[in-house]
């Protein structure tokens, strides 16, 4: 109640909140930190190369996470990316071999679509925390996978299938700039449409967004279809990438785009964040591997160093809200 | 002149949040075994100071004595050792516990650990001091307000505090719980016990404290004792100027031949409402009496569309309507509802100003689901301007804002949607005495602009000096309808309470 002095105008409180300013911002400080250090200690690392490549490994992380925001500034969880995106790669391996490779690019993310609406409208007509709904499909779906690909790997040697994930225009692969844009149409939807705000509010608080008009249950939906779109996506691209439908591929990536959305800062309260910040922890948590690599660091460290400072993030974070 | 030992003694006390001074050089001393009023606007710093003294907030600067001890260490399991509880505003307790778990919550009969027989003893014991009729086994969640608020007492009493702080235990009460919440601060008092009772409520204040602190911008006005101040003394030294406690002037009421905004004909719903039939003209300001649970609030979702009306008629604008109402289409229609939790029903406290305004309406700033960034700023800014809301940003943190200024952000967000029929459920509930101005000058002019408002208040006051008709209800049933002007508190809540003794005497005679 009393904090309202702390935006009171005029107040005595011009001076400089350093405090306040880590707490906001320190996900991207880290990333500046690890940027120099890591400049300094590795000549390889400052390169266009080098930070292209360290993009284009993450891009499916990046898409994933971005979508995954929504869902959790909605008030939700989503734990089938990882699974919906085993059924994009296999049905897209199965659809470019047996029937066109455009129409794989262009089916994968409808498929995820598809699975995505089916989380929400479950979440939704039976009001049950997206969290156990999402866990119950995400092994429906990952059983599917395995169905559908009858538990092998596919291959797929298609020039014009590999396009997506191996092609480049001019230095910048296909992938990243196919992943840019999505972050600037997820940054869209968020902050300047009507969508973006009723995400917001259902978040926030579901009983005001009910009480002034907002079709919760519709909003919601939605949110789990991108995210389950943005999953098929990133499926296919792996797919096109890697010319290898795998009905096992995306396991435990569902809690990595977690883990990067909860360091980038979005309150997994739900009804604040930013899709900035979910792609800044997918960066900082890219940054740590690379670093491994350059470095030529015992890789067994490598979790355990994003696990601690995922701890780091989330603690000083939660300071900002203690008194 | 020998004065009783003090039971609380404050010293210069100095508290900051943020570089901000909210509490400065604040002395108190508190008599034992008194009731003791802290008055002020919001943001004037009596919370703060209630809290500082309940353990909650650390001071920067000065001292605290309970009982002749300075207090060392400032946290709620130190004053309660103290002897200090502090009931809140937002009460604290587990509520998927039933009662008596709350009240011995961390003071269970226990031995080496174990859970032993014993509560309902202990139980019996404190009620027989309280008198307060809850069933012991209820879950909590299950309770209204006013019962939940007993259970903290008697959770503080169970603790065995000497001092217990009230922060606005009223202002989610009706007038006759409120009377038994003050019968017993008077049986404490006679325990001995000293009460620190922070309020808005004057008429409160004056029949049941007996000294006051008045404070204003962090500081200490005075303290003095109650006897010999009125109204006007206390508003006069919280705003620091004279004041008169005035109602504005209401608009003519309509003619009786204009066309209702809004009728309901023999409405029932499954949330307790039978047989409701009201009107509210346009121009007109409506005011519903009745005691909390008497079918206020459910008449006002009906109307809205929240719940579902399952008998009987409802015609906004003269049609009557085919399908179930939504909230979509109430809006649609032109029906507004200010809910009367504007923390848990109406704000979102995630965001800031401007899109809590533009909540309800997001359709009228878009185009194609794409908002009017420029248009949504300059309507947040008109209505920053129009209602006065501090802080002024458009997008200030309106989870920071006092309770006078949350309430303006959410009566913007339905005044932009220039609604035909405007229902306000306790709009000036735990607001400052400026804000609580403002609000009421807006329902006015609303009124004036030919809107139908439909007004809910516990505070009878209100709704009899705002309005121009009033209904009273009993029971989820209308009884009676009267002009306003023939309505004072007294015979509007002797006529409740008489209904409502003689309907339960019915239904026992029926049984």
């Amino acid at each position: 109640m009393t904090d309202t002095a702390l935006t009171r105008p005029g107040a005595a409180g011009k001076r400089f909140d350093l405090g306040g300013f880590i707490r906001q911002y320190g996900v991207l400080i880290i990333i500046g930190v690890m940027l120099v250090s890591l400049s300094l200690l590795s000549p390889s690392f400052l390169t266009p190369r080098n930070l292209l490549n360290i993009l284009n490994q993450s891009t499916p992380l990046f898409i994933i996470a971005c979508a995954l925001t929504l869902v959790i500034i909605g008030g939700g969880f989503d734990l089938s990316t990882g699974a919906i995106f085993g059924v994009a790669s296999v049905s897209a391996a199965w659809i470019a071999i047996n029937v066109d490779p455009l129409a794989a690019i262009l089916l994968a993310p409808v498929i995820g679509l598809v699975l995505g609406s089916i989380n929400g409208i479950i979440v939704t007509a039976f009001n049950v925390h997206s969290f156990l709904v999402t866990l119950a499909t995400s092994l429906v779906y990952r059983g599917m996978a395995i169905l559908i690909s009858d538990g092998k790997l596919i291959p797929v040697r298609i020039a014009e299938f590999a396009w997506l994930g191996r092609s480049k225009i001019e230095l910048v692969n296909v992938a990243v700039i196919v992943m840019f844009g999505f972050m600037l149409l997820m940054m869209f939807v968020l902050n300047r449409t009507t969508l973006g705000r009723a995400i917001f509010a259902v978040g926030g608080n579901e009983e005001a967004a009910l009480l002034s008009g907002i079709r919760t249950n519709l909003v919601k939906i939605i949110t789990f279809a991108i995210s389950g779109g943005a999953a098929g996506l990133a499926g296919v691209i792996t797919v096109s990438r890697l010319s290898m439908g795998e009905p096992q591929a995306g396991t435990g990536l569902e809690f990595e785009a977690i883990a990067a959305v909860i360091l980038g800062g979005t309150s997994i309260m739900g009804g604040a964040g930013a899709i900035w910040r979910s792609m800044a922890g997918v960066l900082l948590m890219a940054l740590i591997g690379n670093g491994f690599n350059i470095l030529n660091v015992n890789p067994f460290f490598k979790d355990l160093t994003t696990g601690v400072i995922i701890v780091l993030a989330v603690a000083l974070a939660a300071t900002g809200n203690r008194r | 002149m020998t004065t009783p030992r003090p039971a609380v003694q404050v010293r210069g006390l100095a508290k900051s949040f943020g570089g901000t001074r909210i509490l400065d050089n604040i002395n108190v001393d508190i008599e034992a075994g008194t009731v003791h009023a802290l008055i002020g606007e919001n943001g004037a710093g009596k919370s703060s100071l209630g809290k500082i003294v309940g353990g909650y907030y650390t001071p920067d600067e000065g001292e605290v004595e309970i009982l002749g001890t300075r207090v060392t260490r400032f946290s709620p399991r130190d004053a309660l050792g103290l002897g200090v509880a502090m009931i809140h505003q937002e009460l604290q307790l587990a509520p998927e516990l039933n009662v008596v778990q709350n009240v011995f919550l961390g003071r269970e009969s226990a031995r080496a650990g174990i859970l032993v027989r014993g509560d309902m003893e202990r139980f019996e014991a404190l009620e027989r001091t309280c008198d307060f009729g809850i069933d012991p086994l209820a879950k909590v969640a299950s309770l209204r307000i006013a019962e939940r608020q007993k259970v903290e007492i008697m959770r503080a009493i169970a603790r065995d505090a000497q001092i217990i702080i009230m922060d606005e235990p009223t202002s989610s009460l009706t007038e006759d719980e409120a009377e038994r919440l003050h019968d017993v601060i008077r049986r404490l008092k006679a325990q001995g016990k000293t009460v620190i009772y922070v309020s808005h409520f004057l008429d409160h204040i004056l029949a049941h404290c007996d000294r006051v602190t008045v404070m204003r911008d962090g500081r200490v006005v005075r303290t003095s004792p109650i006897a010999g101040e009125t109204k006007k003394s206390l508003v006069d030294s919280m705003l620091g100027q004279e004041a008169d406690i005035l109602w504005p002037a209401l608009p003519p009421p309509p003619e009786s031949s204009v066309r209702p905004v809004a009728q309901l004909r023999n409405v029932s719903t499954n949330t307790g409402l039978s047989d409701i039939s009201l009107v509210v003209r346009p121009g007109e300001i409506v005011g519903l009496i009745g005691l909390v649970g008497s079918g206020r609030t459910e008449v006002a979702r009906a109307m809205f569309g929240a719940d579902p009306i399952t008998g009987g008629e409802y015609l906004i604008d003269g049609k009557p309507r085919q399908h179930r109402l939504t909230v979509r289409q109430a809006i649609a229609e032109g029906v507004a509802l200010v809910p009367e939790d504007r923390r848990k029903q109406g704000l979102v406290l995630t965001q800031t100003t401007r899109p809590n305004v533009s909540l309800g309406t997001l359709k009228a700033i878009s185009g194609m689901g794409i908002l009017n960034h420029r248009i949504e700023v300059q309507r947040t800014r008109e209505m920053i301007a129009h209602f006065g809301i501090v802080p002024g940003a458009v997008d200030g943190r309106v989870a920071r804002y006092s309770g006078g200024n949350q309430q303006k952000v959410l009566l913007s967000k339905w005044a932009v949607a220039k609604p035909k029929l405007l229902i306000l459920d306790e709009p000036s509930r735990g607001v400052d005495i400026g804000a609580r101005r403002r609000i009421h000058d807006f329902i006015v002019d609303m009124a004036s602009q030919g809107v139908g408002v439909l007004l809910i208040s516990s505070e009878l006051e209100e709704v009899i000096n705002l309005s121009h008709r009033c209904y009273l209800l009993s029971e989820g049933r209308i009884f009676a309808e009267e002009p306003a002007g023939q309505l004072t508190v007294e015979s509007a809540l002797h006529s409740v309470f008489l209904e409502q003794n003689s309907h339960r005497n019915r239904q026992e005679v029926a049984s």
